[in-house]
């Protein structure tokens, strides 16, 4: 075995991830545990300053209820998560992050984040939800406040967590190492709180040489907090619904203020307006086509039919909504003052957010106001703090859960011990960078009530420690075995490289489990027979090999990948209707079904390696 | 190539314990080639362009040039990021060039305190957090 030291930490606390729902827990964990004599500590795979989905920054906080003016009530937002996921979320979570956010997004804008104020200094509004920020140091400000209430001594920077560690059925710590030097980390804690983010590079993206990295959601979330949480045997709620994203096409610049804040139209090549063209369909969909705003599957939908149609290349219309505000600002002098405006609003949408937007505008000589630029749907992602719902199935608070829906403390999954937030957690999806941030507060607050109720913690056979040290080192010890036997360090007949391993998973998804070659599209027997290919990669993994740390990272990066493409798929089968178009069509099953309207969700049984699915019924909070 | 060095500026940040690129690339590309002190980036096709390491390298060595296989030559975006801003050059490929400054932070560096200056609620057995209901601006935080 490579030579790697152990070191052991233990703590009552532990945090896993560093983004926004992981910083929102260390703020809240800090203070109960000061008050009640607990130790927490936080473990990221990256610096806390840039790491997670807001690495570069964002132009927007996507929820913000407003509960203080007036402007819209908890129930408002249950209504419109519920609506656009097309009637499956759990109230209940919805609601409670709903009730928080508001004060998450305060203390953002206490700490020092430039939320946009109007003349009579309140908060701009993008949309009904959504702030307009200049959010570059978003993430450092935010991880600020984290660091300064945990303490830099307790945060581990640069440690990729690998397994959970579960005894007796409770989740006692985990597992992972130091991307930085040899060395093997065993986390041993009363309460552990997953918020490792979402999944990118499990679906092939659309560019494949150098912009493979550009996909819009970033590439170093691997589906850590999906593999955690399964691997430590909790039920898993909605891995079918998988999130694509319509944005500017190839470098996936967001159009959330052209079309809210801009009022622009998106049209296909003949200049016809999906929304308008196509407004029957939505019809098939009811009662969830018909609400506004129209869900975000649905609009994808629309848009796909069209360039199945041939009817590309779809276009956002930025020339025409530039002129109208032009026009409606009446004299010339204002019109041009208020486009200089819009001019920046516009850049720095993508200079917060998406930089490579800005490159690729530059780079072909776009000028908004007066050519459309081409919009298109990227690939699949696992997101469910965005508009997609996949992750774990967790408790719901004790005054407003219902009562299958809640078994003692918020955001604690089915295993003891274990919590979860962000996108970790599932059914509760728009929660964003600020719901996530304060459903890590509330997952935070819980899991210290849960170390202060459960102070004596099971212990881990320290041979178990071992064998998933051996197990999690293997693939460095594949390498200095085999490589001499092949000119090529990358190709090898006794193993295999994690970027070989990680196009082969994409390969299978993309063509079997309704990718972007598929259309997005796929069926029982598409997806019958992606399983069996998953299986032997499943099998393959276990001939990884990694050539340094960096390449260890990778190994297992990609192995988290695989699992949660193996819940995704297993859940799109057990689905047997199509109710979300825009994001996957099961082409044997087209239609939307009544009696499907349930949480599907699935658990991996550590002691059989079994999995099961189970269908859950939908209680609602309001009526 | 998305982000690239040039060897010429960059020195390794022979002056810091550890070099800043690598310290804050969130998917760890940037590294040190130690024989001639240069960084680079070992997965180009990995990058994200979040152009963390272009703005905190102390010697601006780090650039960008778009991905390759979408993006024609020719453009560049520059940051020069302060304390309290980020100023922005983005030049186009038939040279015109657009200068684009927003803020950043309102508070100085290292500032955020964790309470936020919002009172304190002392209740573990509850729902409402350790700000609240002060930090939502309302007596009482919501329930059913
Ligand atoms: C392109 C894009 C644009 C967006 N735009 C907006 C917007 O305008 N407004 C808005 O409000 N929201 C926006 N969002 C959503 C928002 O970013 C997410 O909802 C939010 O970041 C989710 O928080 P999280 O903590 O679950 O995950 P993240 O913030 O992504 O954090 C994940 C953390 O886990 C760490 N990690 C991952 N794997 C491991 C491992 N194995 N070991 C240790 N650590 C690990 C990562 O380093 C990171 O610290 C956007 C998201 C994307 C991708
Ligand atoms: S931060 Fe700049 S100077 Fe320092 S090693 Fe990286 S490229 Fe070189
Ligand atoms: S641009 Fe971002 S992802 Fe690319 S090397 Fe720099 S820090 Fe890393």
């Amino acid at each position: 075995m490579a030579d790697f030291e152990t070191k052991e930490i233990t703590t009552d606390v532990l945090i896993l991830g560093g983004g926004m729902a992981a910083s929102g827990a260390a703020v809240e964990a800090a203070y109960w545990a000061k008050k009640n004599g607990l130790q927490v500590a936080l473990v990221d795979k990256a610096a806390m300053d840039r790491s997670g989905a807001v690495a570069m920054g964002l132009s927007a906080i996507n929820q913000y209820v407003g509960l203080k003016d007036g402007q819209n009530t908890v129930k408002d937002y249950v209504d419109y998560v519920k609506n656009d996921l097309m009637g499956i979320a759990r109230d209940d979570l919805v609601a409670s992050i709903a009730r928080h956010v508001d004060s998450t997004v305060h203390l953002f804008e206490k700490w020092g984040l430039p939320i946009w104020k109007d003349e009579e200094g309140a908060y701009v509004h993008e949309g009904r939800w959504q702030l307009m920020i200049n959010g570059e140091s978003y993430k450092v400000i935010v991880a600020e406040a984290a660091k300064n209430a945990v303490g830099t001594d307790n945060i581990y920077e640069r440690v990729f967590i690998t397994e959970p560690l579960v005894a007796d059925g409770r989740c006692v710590g985990a597992v992972g190492f130091s991307v930085r030097e040899n060395i093997f980390y065993v986390f041993k804690a009363k309460a552990v709180l997953a918020a490792m983010g979402g999944a990118v590079h499990v679906f092939k993206p659309r560019s494949a040489g150098e912009g493979l990295g550009r996909a819009w959601y970033p590439p170093w979330n691997s589906g850590s907090s999906a593999y955690f949480t399964l691997k430590a045997g909790a039920e898993m709620t909605c891995q079918e619904v998988r999130f694509i994203p319509v944005r500017f096409k190839d470098a996936y610049g967001p159009v959330g203020a052209w079309f809210l804040l801009f009022k622009s139209r998106a049209t296909n090549a003949q200049g016809e307006a999906y929304m308008e063209t196509r407004r029957d369909e939505l019809e098939k969909w009811k009662p969830y086509g018909l609400v506004k705003p129209i869900p975000a599957n649905l609009r994808n939908w629309l848009m796909m039919l069209d360039v199945m149609e041939g009817k590309g290349p779809i276009y956002m219309r930025t020339e025409e909504a530039i002129q109208n505000i032009a026009k409606s600002e009446g004299d010339e002098k204002a019109a041009k003052k208020k486009l200089k405006e819009l001019e920046a609003e516009a850049w720095e949408d993508f200079l917060d957010m998406t930089i490579s937007q800005a490159i690729l505008w530059a780079a072909t000589n776009t000028a908004p106001e007066e050519k459309p630029s081409e919009i298109a749907a990227a690939e699949p992602y696992f997101i469910g703090s965005h508009s997609g719902a996949s992750g774990a199935w967790v408790s719901g608070p004790a005054d407003i859960a219902p009562e299958e829906y809640q078994w003692g403390y918020t955001n604690m999954s089915t295993v003891k011990g274990l919590f979860c937030a962000g996108d970790a957690s599932g059914a509760s999806s728009h929660k964003f960078s600020s719901g996530s941030h304060a459903e890590g507060r509330i997952a935070a607050k819980a899991a210290c009530r849960f170390a202060l109720d459960n102070a004596d913690i099971p212990e881990v056979d320290a041979g178990k420690i071992e064998e998933m040290k051996k197990t999690i080192l293997a693939p460095l010890d594949k390498f200095a075995q085999n490589s001499k036997d092949s000119s090529d360090p990358d190709i090898n007949p006794a193993y295999m490289k994690p970027k070989m391993f990680m196009f082969r998973l994409q390969k299978i998804m993309d063509e079997y489990a309704g990718g972007v070659t598929a259309q997005f599209s796929t069926s029982k027997a598409q997806l019958e027979k992606g399983l069996e290919l998953l299986t032997f990669l499943k099998e393959d993994a276990e001939h990884l090999a990694a050539e340094d740390l960096h390449e260890l990272m990778r190994c297992w990066e990609n192995v988290h990948r695989m699992w949660q493409a193996e819940a995704h798929v297993r859940t799109i089968l057990a689905r047997e209707e199509t109710r979300w178009p825009g994001y996957y069509f099961r082409s044997d099953t087209p239609q939307m079904k009544e009696d499907w309207e349930v949480f599907v969700n699935c658990v991996w049984h550590p002691d059989s390696g079994e999995w099961e699915m189970k269908k859950v019924p939908i209680k609602r909070l309001f009526e | 190539m998305p982000s690239y060095v040039i060897p010429e500026k960059c020195d390794g940040c022979k002056a810091l314990d550890k070099t800043a690129c690598q310290h804050i690339c969130p998917n760890d590309l940037m590294v040190l080639n130690k024989d001639i002190m240069k960084a680079y980036n070992r997965e180009p096709e990995m990058c994200w362009e979040c152009y963390n390491c272009v703005k905190i390298c102390p010697t601006q060595a780090i650039e960008v040039r778009g991905y390759a296989d979408f993006v024609p030559m020719g453009a560049t975006v520059t940051p020069m990021r302060s304390s309290d801003s980020i100023l922005w050059t983005v030049k186009f490929r038939n040279g015109m060039l657009k200068r684009f400054k927003f803020p950043i932070r309102t508070t100085s560096e290292g500032t955020a305190e964790p309470e936020g200056g919002y009172s304190t609620e002392p209740d573990l057995n509850s729902e409402v957090l350790f700000t609240e209901p002060d930090s939502i601006g309302m007596d009482q935080m919501w329930t059913k």
